[in-house]
């Protein structure tokens, strides 16, 4: 089923073969960096990136960067 | 009388209440590049009493597009960044009293330059940096206000600012060997700004008394994404930097890269603590598009940037040819690392 997320803030369509967080990061590319996520507004600790994604979830992703 | 300051009085949550405390402020601004310029300048026109503002670098052709205080004749000047600062900042408002200094901020001297100031503005290029400022602000019962930003996303974070808040180490438990930097992947100006008009906005609201309920919050000017996360709860009780018993890991050496000059040789040697060794393989692929003369092999990458030759070893160590200069070393180290 086609799944349809709020991350940060905007509507995204999640593709059939993402079905964790784990996978929206590496799908996003994130999978490397330091990170803090969201899912329906309680944090989630890496060792719970394993959670499923589901319909209509509410998603926050945070990376560091070293510039300014 | 010359009314400076009258269409802030007139925003009422700040007022002439807000406006005095605004003008008995001492503000340390940590860096005067990208963002530092832009949150000097902000806060130089806001009226603080004093602003000290700490930079290592000299000017260079490509700040100019995003580091707002410079002028074109400054950079023909070879000016380091913080004379050429407060020379910009003194000219916009004398009621402001300045101090530029020219300086690497390390463990040894950051206890000393923080002393004195109220808050810190975040304005470095690097997270190790930014960590030092998060132990030495702890320390010294300081808010410090992060920033940081790359490409068109920036991030702010106020810390100190609100009882029972996580601190920078806490947040970051893992520290990244390696982050995004506005040399390997560019920076655009409009996002310095928004980046630097959220911290000052906070550490005016601090500064005037408001309640604060400080967030991690991040804004892609491009995508137009943009996030703000709660994170209270990942404040560690046993985090060396903010628990009852602190440490302050970042102010002590075996935290933090150590240097050697090497002798006879015109080169630096970086070595990172075992804990964050930089990795040959994602390192050769991040600056794979920044560098020139880029060789990876199992047992080093080696490159040629900004007319310096750079090998990284699989022990973790870093040879920086061509400078006797260690904060030049780290500086260009900064600009593939962040």
């Amino acid at each position: 089923m086609e799944k349809t997320i709020d991350l940060n803030g905007k509507s995204y369509a999640v593709i059939p073969e993402v079905e964790t967080v784990q996978q929206l990061l590496e799908h996003l590319e994130l999978g490397d960096r330091i990170l803090i996520v969201e899912k329906n507004k309680e944090i989630l600790q890496k060792e719970h990136y394993d959670a499923p994604i589901m319909d209509r979830d509410q998603i926050e992703i945070i990376h560091f960067v070293g510039g300014g | 009388m010359i009314k400076k300051y009258s269409r802030q009085e007139l925003f009422s949550p700040i007022g002439l209440t807000g406006q005095q405390r605004i003008r008995d402020a001492k503000v340390f601004v940590l860096g005067a590049g990208a963002l530092g310029s832009s949150g000097a300048e902000m806060l130089v026109r806001a009226g603080v009493g004093e602003l000290t503002i700490v930079d290592r670098d000299i000017l260079e052709w490509t700040n100019l597009h995003r580091q707002q205080l410079y002028s074109e004749q400054d950079v023909v000047d070879q000016l380091p960044k913080a004379i050429a600062a407060e020379k910009r900042l003194r000219a916009i408002n004398s009621d402001v009293k300045i101090r530029g200094i020219v300086a690497d901020v390390t463990p040894e001297n950051v206890l000393e330059l923080f002393e004195g100031h109220q808050f810190v503005l975040d304005g470095t290029d690097n997270i190790e940096t930014r960590l030092l400022a998060n132990d030495a602000a702890l320390q010294l019962h300081i808010p410090f206000f992060m920033g940081a930003c790359v490409g068109s996303y920036g991030l702010t974070f106020p810390i100190g600012v609100a009882e029972g808040q996580p601190c920078l180490h806490c947040l970051l438990e893992v520290l990244p060997p390696q982050s995004l930097t506005c040399d390997t992947v560019g920076v655009i100006s409009p996002i310095v700004v928004t980046t630097a008009a959220r911290q000052v906005a906070e550490l005016l609201k601090h500064i005037t008394g408001a309640e604060m309920q400080p967030r991690l919050e991040s804004v892609d000017l491009w995508s137009g994404e943009r996030a703000a996360i709660d994170v209270h709860s990942m404040k560690k009780s046993s985090c060396p930097s903010c628990s009852e018993k602190p440490t302050y890991p970042f102010l002590s050496a075996s935290e933090v890269v150590r240097t050697a000059v090497l002798c006879g040789r015109d080169t630096v040697q970086l070595t990172w603590p075992k804990n964050r060794q930089v990795e040959l393989a994602p390192f050769a692929d991040s600056i794979r598009g920044t560098v020139t003369n880029l060789v990876h092999n199992p047992y080093l990458v080696s490159c040629e940037y900004h007319d310096h030759r750079l090998v990284l070893f699989r022990d973790g160590r870093m040879l920086v040819h061509g400078t006797k200069d260690v904060s030049q070393a780290r500086k260009i180290v900064a600009g593939l690392l962040g």
